[in-house]
């Protein structure tokens, strides 16, 4: 999808959002959600008794208020989900406008013809060619091409696809960029990668992930028994106006405990709580990552066993120079020197990284051989050595310079007559142990010294690794290499652990060990081999470069291909599950202060002795509002705004640090529970000193 | 307050933290089956039990089976109490000669002595047969609080147990509790009482005259066997009317203390069995500081309401309907006690102490009973409020919540708030419906809003399950009797299956092992928000009604208005 980023409040957005959250007023909308289905219903009932009144002829200003406000909660409600669905709906469009008419170079039996991608089945082989747009998922069974894949990815950059290996899979809507290939179809159609990417986005297949509706229920469960203390008040108010002698039907009415009722039950988590899921989802989308279902962001958020491929995660993927050590009686300089000369025609990575440590280290200049100069000796499997052969003007050969493998050298070496230091086999010894590679340099007969290569670890990688750590999640390195360099560079990068030598069956066979134990499982993966683990993972991240394989057994696929994606899309599943949290302790603490704005209200002049105007529940009026109909109409109004307050905060999230468990905690109740306590105190008061100078009630 | 008076709750207080632990590191040991004190001089009678019974001690039970045995048995020792007491004129061991009683109040009492609650709308002696109240009622008072054990001990299986399907066995349980715990405790307690001056015999009541001259029956009867397994089984079902204010039910100070001491010893030391059981002995001590706490804090604004000053009196403390041998703390730490921990036997009656006193006592049963509560039925319930206290708080810290390492989905929780919301909607409705109601109301004794805390308290305590009575409303009527029977069965078992749906669900799960992620429970920050939770939701649904009650009665008292 395009990356241009769809801001928070694009007043178009605004706008549809504003017309569907009148749209979602409809009752059979408005009953998925069960809090808010009862504040609608309140709304209708307060509605109706105003009705009622206006047709006697009476217009009774403070339930027109109360059932003004009461919509205007339900709305707001409609409008938090109609905003975050829109964000997404933008983002489906374009991707929709790409999918127009697209025709396919179906190929039957060796005959090409034309027909539409949509009536394109799985198992179809179709031809494409330069400019072409790839018309539905599928394999490259022959050719290679470069694809443009920006209009999923957002990423102008082409990207190779070619039959065999793992590179092989292409995504309908992408565009070939030159040369041909021959696909085999895997997807049916409407259930392309593109159609379920709309899908997704659009919210339209959403269902309630597991832990939303455990919440789900929470609320509800709230919602009944809030219902049952309204319900029975109107009982224990008649009691009491009966025990006292007072008439107090004139406060304890239908739309009042409707206001109260609406106050207490969670609106503030039931209004925002899909918004909150949808807006999980699009964070991901934000970050490029596209998750089949809701349930993998939440099961994100409970991963505590990070499964990370070494090579390109963990390291930057080839082999660095990272130290010269002389032998006896050479200078490190000298070493330099001459381990520069032997790469400088080197155009492989590590042959690069040499010239430029020697450059770093010792300010030499490269400066490249001419061919009268000298020849490039390239490395092979046979010689296990690479170097330069430099000549004097005559042609004489003047120098010899080889690097390589310990053991070729110092058969070189040898045989040249000369002798293999013993300090350079400790060198070398002590390289490999750690996990380097040792290249020892030599002109003919002299040893010069060795040269470290050494996998470089990332920048800030162990960083974030200790990072993950705080937040109780275990890292476990997966690789090709030895034990020995395994261990070297799991100590260097700071992971808890480490398969060296790893096939596919110790991955999938590490997963379900980890998961019998308990813990839940996170990996990356890209090539077909790597299907079975990404299927047993809880969370399977398919890299979109990666074969189609893959990207069907992950439940998940990260269109950058970028495997350090991972940790972000951990870190927004614990967002999602603590922002829905959060705000559920944020409106629940709220209930106390709305209790002392209403109670007192209600039931302030019960057993009030004749003469005093106040009775003793007139004490729990410790926020001195003006009148029982301002104090009322006051918490209904911040129970309404506190609604829209918060959608910024919902489709945000609130804000994550790694930090244990135990610190998490503290700072959210302190933020939410005890500023959920705090803040309805101060915004019903405001509220109420507002509407009293706005002259709205008595 | 006196030194005195501080003393005497110090000393309390320090008996219970001392023996609570002893007795909880027991009971783990006899409920997991390995051996301890009482193996070898009772192991008999257990062993005997099972091959009486037929019971294969070895098989256990899916949460279904679990919960059929549970069902099947208290329906049993139902009718067994119901058909004891509709016949007991016909049958021996009635000396007084005491007719059958009323189909309607029997119901209510065989309910409430099967239900653990011991709510009595009638008087003891002059209602029940020695045979009704030792083969009915007694044998209840024992296999309602092993019931109770025996729920615990399979919700603690569920959380314990990882990817299987049983939890444990219910006859097994059952016989354990019995034999191992309330018999040689009940026993202990017994003669303990009995050599304060409980009365314990079967001979007839005897007619004294008194020093006026005039002619008086002391009822009697086998009092002591019966008030041990009142105090320890948290039943609370007196022998006599007047409960633990009757001078042959408790006649001294020490037996005062050891009653006290027994009401709340059992549940107190489960939180530590608890926390044994699930290897996380420090999460024992938090749930046992939780409910400390709580009763804790009951019991300061009990004493501040027992103490302040009451215009209307003139006096600084309350001693209407106290037993001057108490006194005001003793009272007031009994009253506290026995609402907190459902077991509703009572030394002062409880529509006399001050408002604020008997709100907490209210407040405390709307809890849910769950500080300290019922043997075992304490536990299981704050273990409700503990795994909803784990969700929302587990929410917070970004992962699907976690108790004990096992993940708390949609099924617990609906089951959990079943549990908690169920009791809470029967407190409410019956309330409400009560205090509109013509025939409910024609029960009340007094008037404003001692009346309608009358009512509120008459629900609580059956849906409660705690059994005691602010007295003033008057229960035996056809309406309170069939209402209350009512109240007091879903207040049981609407709690008890959930928990063992919970226990079955989570046995079934696999346990994540603790990280750095993961919510800790046991520290001082979720003991913190577990008793946060626990009031909050209590509070918020029970505010109104007691700003109602208690909370306007107790403004309405210093402004000099009494009812």
């Amino acid at each position: 999808m395009a990356k241009s980023s769809t801001g928070q409040f694009d007043r178009a957005l605004l706008g549809a959002a504003v017309k569907d959250s009148f749209r979602k007023l409809h009752p059979r909308a408005e009953m998925r959600n069960p809090v808010m289905f009862v504040c609608w219903v309140g709304a209708l009932i307060t509605s109706v008794l105003f009705g009622i009144d206006l047709i006697k002829g009476v217009f009774p200003e403070f339930e027109f208020q109360i059932s003004l406000w009461l919509w205007f909660t339900v709305l707001f409600a409609n409008f938090a989900e109609a905003v975050a669905e829109g964000r997404g709906k933008a983002q489906a469009e374009s991707l929709k406008k790409g999918r127009t008419q697209l025709m396919a170079r179906l190929l039957e039996n060796n005959k090409e013809r034309l027909a539409s991608a949509t009536t394109l089945k799985k198992g179809d082989i179709v031809i494409c060619e330069t400019n072409d747009i790839i018309p539905s998922d599928g394999e490259v069974i022959e050719g290679i091409a470069s694809v443009d894949e920006s209009a999923i990815t957002g990423e102008s950059a082409p990207v190779i696809r070619e039959s065999g290996g793992d590179r092989s899979a292409v995504t309908g809507g992408t565009r070939v960029i030159s040369d041909r290939i021959i696909i085999r179809i895997t997807a049916e159609p409407g259930s392309t990668f593109i159609d379920k990417m709309i899908a997704l986005i659009e919210g339209a297949k959403r269902q309630k992930t597991p832990n939303e509706i455990a919440l789900s229920i929470v609320l509800a469960g709230l919602t009944i028994i809030f219902l049952l203390a309204v319900a029975t008040l109107k009982f224990f108010a008649d009691y009491s106006g009966t025990a006292a002698n007072q008439d107090l039907s004139g406060i304890v009415t239908v739309p009042v405990l409707i206001a109260l009722l609406v106050c207490l039950i969670p609106t503030t988590i039931g209004g925002l709580l899909s918004a909150i899921g949808i807006a999980g989802i699009d964070r991901l989308v934000k970050q490029n990552v596209i998750a089949k279902s809701g349930r993998s962001v939440e099961a994100a958020g409970d991963i505590d066993v990070l499964l990370l491929d070494k090579t390109g995660t963990i390291t930057l993927g080839n082999r660095m120079a990272s130290e010269f050590i002389p032998a006896p009686m050479i200078t490190e300089q000298h070493l330099a020197e001459v381990a520069q000369l032997a790469s400088l025609s080197d155009e492989t990575p590590e042959g690069r990284s040499i010239v430029v440590l020697a450059k770093e280290k010792y300010g030499f200049r490269a400066e490249s051989l001419t061919p009268s100069q000298g020849k490039f000796i390239p490395f092979t499997a046979v010689s296990r050595m690479s170097g330069v052969d430099i000549f004097e003007d005559d042609g004489q050969v003047m120098m010899s310079v080889r690097k390589g493998d310990a053991e070729a050298i110092k058969i070189m070496v040898e045989n040249e007559g000369g002798e293999f230091p013993i300090e350079v086999v400790g060198t070398v010894n002590r390289i490999a142990r750690h996990g380097g590679t040792p290249l020892v340099v030599a002109d003919g007969k002299d040893v010069f010294g060795v040269i470290h290569l050494k996998d470089m670890v990332k920048g800030g990688i162990k960083e974030r690794f200790a990072e993950l750590r705080r937040m109780g999640i275990k890292t476990i390195m997966i690789t090709g290499d030895n034990p020995l360099t395994a261990a070297a560079i799991a100590a260097e990068a700071g992971v808890d652990d480490f398969i060296a030598q790893a096939t596919p069956e110790a991955k999938l066979e590490r997963i379900r060990e980890e998961q019998r134990a308990g813990h839940l499982v996170a990996m990356t993966g890209d090539g077909t081999n790597d299907a079975p683990a990404l299927a047993q993972a809880d969370v399977g991240v398919a890299m979109n470069t990666g074969t189609q394989a893959a990207r069907e057994a992950g439940n998940m696929v990260d269109l950058d291909s970028n495997p350090t994606k991972l940790i972000q899309i951990v870190e927004i599943g614990k967002q999602l599950l603590m922002t829905r949290g959060a705000l559920t302790t944020f409106s629940i603490a709220n209930d106390v202060a709305k209790y002392f704005a209403i109670l007192p209200a209600m039931f302030g002049t019960l057993y009030a002795t004749s003469g005093s105007t106040g009775g003793p529940l007139l004490a729990m009026n410790i926020m001195h509002l003006h009148s029982p109909e301002s104090a009322i109409l006051s918490a209904v109004i911040f129970n309404a705004l506190i609604i829209i307050t918060l959608i910024p905060l919902a489709l945000r999230g609130v804000s994550y640090r790694a930090e244990s468990a135990a610190k998490l905690l503290r700072r959210n109740l302190f933020i939410y529970g005890l500023g959920g306590v705090i803040a309805p105190f101060v915004g019903i008061k405001a509220i109420d000193v507002m509407i009293v100078a706005a002259k709205l009630v008595k | 307050m006196s030194t005195n008076d501080i003393l005497q709750i110090l000393a309390y207080v320090i008996a219970l933290i001392v023996l609570a632990p002893i007795l909880g590191q027991f009971m783990a040991r006899v409920f997991t089956g390995k051996p301890h004190l009482l193996s070898r001089p009772l192991g008999w009678l257990e062993r005997i039990t099972y091959r009486l019974c037929g019971i294969p001690a070895n098989h256990e039970m899916s949460w279904r089976q679990y919960a059929a045995s549970l069902l099947w048995f208290n329906g049993l020792g139902f009718l067994i109490v119901f058909i004891l007491q509709i016949t007991q004129h016909w049958l021996p061991m009635n000396p007084q000669h005491l007719p059958n009683v009323p189909w309607v109040l029997s119901f209510n009492t065989a309910v409430s002595f099967m239900t653990n609650t011991n709510w009595q709308s009638y008087a003891g002696e002059t209602t029940l047969s020695y045979l009704t109240q030792m083969a009915g009622l007694t044998v209840q008072n024992f296999v309602s609080a092993a019931t109770g054990i025996a729920v615990f001990l399979a919700l603690t299986r569920g959380i314990l147990r990882k990817t299987t399907s049983v939890i444990g066995n219910f006859w097994v349980d059952m016989t354990r509790s019995i034999v191992y715990v309330l018999l040689p405790l009940s026993v202990i307690l017994g003669v303990a009482l009995l050599s304060q001056g409980v009365v314990q015999t079967l001979s007839p009541a005897v007619t004294v005259t008194t020093v006026e001259g005039q002619s008086q029956d002391i009822p009697l009867g086998p009092a002591a066997s019966q008030v041990a397994i009142k105090q320890l089984g948290t039943n609370g079902g007196g022998y006599f009317n007047a409960n633990s204010a009757h001078p042959l039910e408790n006649p001294t100070p020490v037996s005062n203390f050891l009653e006290m001491l027994a009401l709340l010893l059992i549940p107190a030391a489960l939180t530590f069995t608890y926390g044994k059981m699930v290897s996380n002995r420090k999460h024992g001590w938090i749930i046992f500081a939780v409910m400390f706490s709580l009763w804790f804090g009951g019991l300061a604004l009990s004493l501040y309401g027992e103490y302040s000053s009451n215009p209307s009196v003139g006096l600084n403390t309350n001693l209407e309907g106290k037993e001057i041998r108490f006194g005001t703390v003793n009272s007031v730490l009994w009253s506290v006690s026995t609402t907190a921990a459902s077991n509703g036997s009572v030394n002062a009656m409880h529509s006399s102490l001050s408002p604020i006193a008997g709100g907490v006592a209210m407040f405390n049963i709307m809890l849910g009973e769950i500080i300290f509560g019922g043997v075992g039925a304490g536990m299981y319930g704050i273990l409700l409020h503990v795994l909803l206290t784990v969700f929302l708080a587990g929410l917070m810290v970004g992962r699907t919540p976690e108790y004990l390492g096992k993940k708390i989905e949609a099924r617990e929780i609906q089951m959990t708030i079943l549990g908690i919301l169920i009791p809470n909607a029967v407190i409410l409705l019956g309330a409400g419906v009560a205090c509109v109601l013509p025939i409910a109301l024609s029960s009340l004794a007094n008037q404003g809003p001692h009346g309608l805390s009358e009512i509120l308290y008459a629900f609580s305590s059956a849906a409660g399950n705690n059994g005691s009575a602010f007295a003033g409303l008057n229960a035996n009527t056809d309406f309170y009797n069939i209402v209350l029977g009512i109240a007091m069965l879903i207040g049981r078992f609407a709690v008890i299956l959930p928990c063992l749906v919970i226990a079955g669900s989570l046995a079934s799960k696999k346990v994540s092992p603790p990280s750095a992620g993961t919510f800790a429970t046991d520290n001082s920050t979720f003991a913190v928000l577990l008793i946060g939770v626990i009031t909050i939701v209590g509070a918020l649904t029970f505010l109104p009604a007691l700003g109602l009650g208690p909370i306007i009665e107790h403004f309405l008292m210093i402004a000099g208005r009494i009812f």
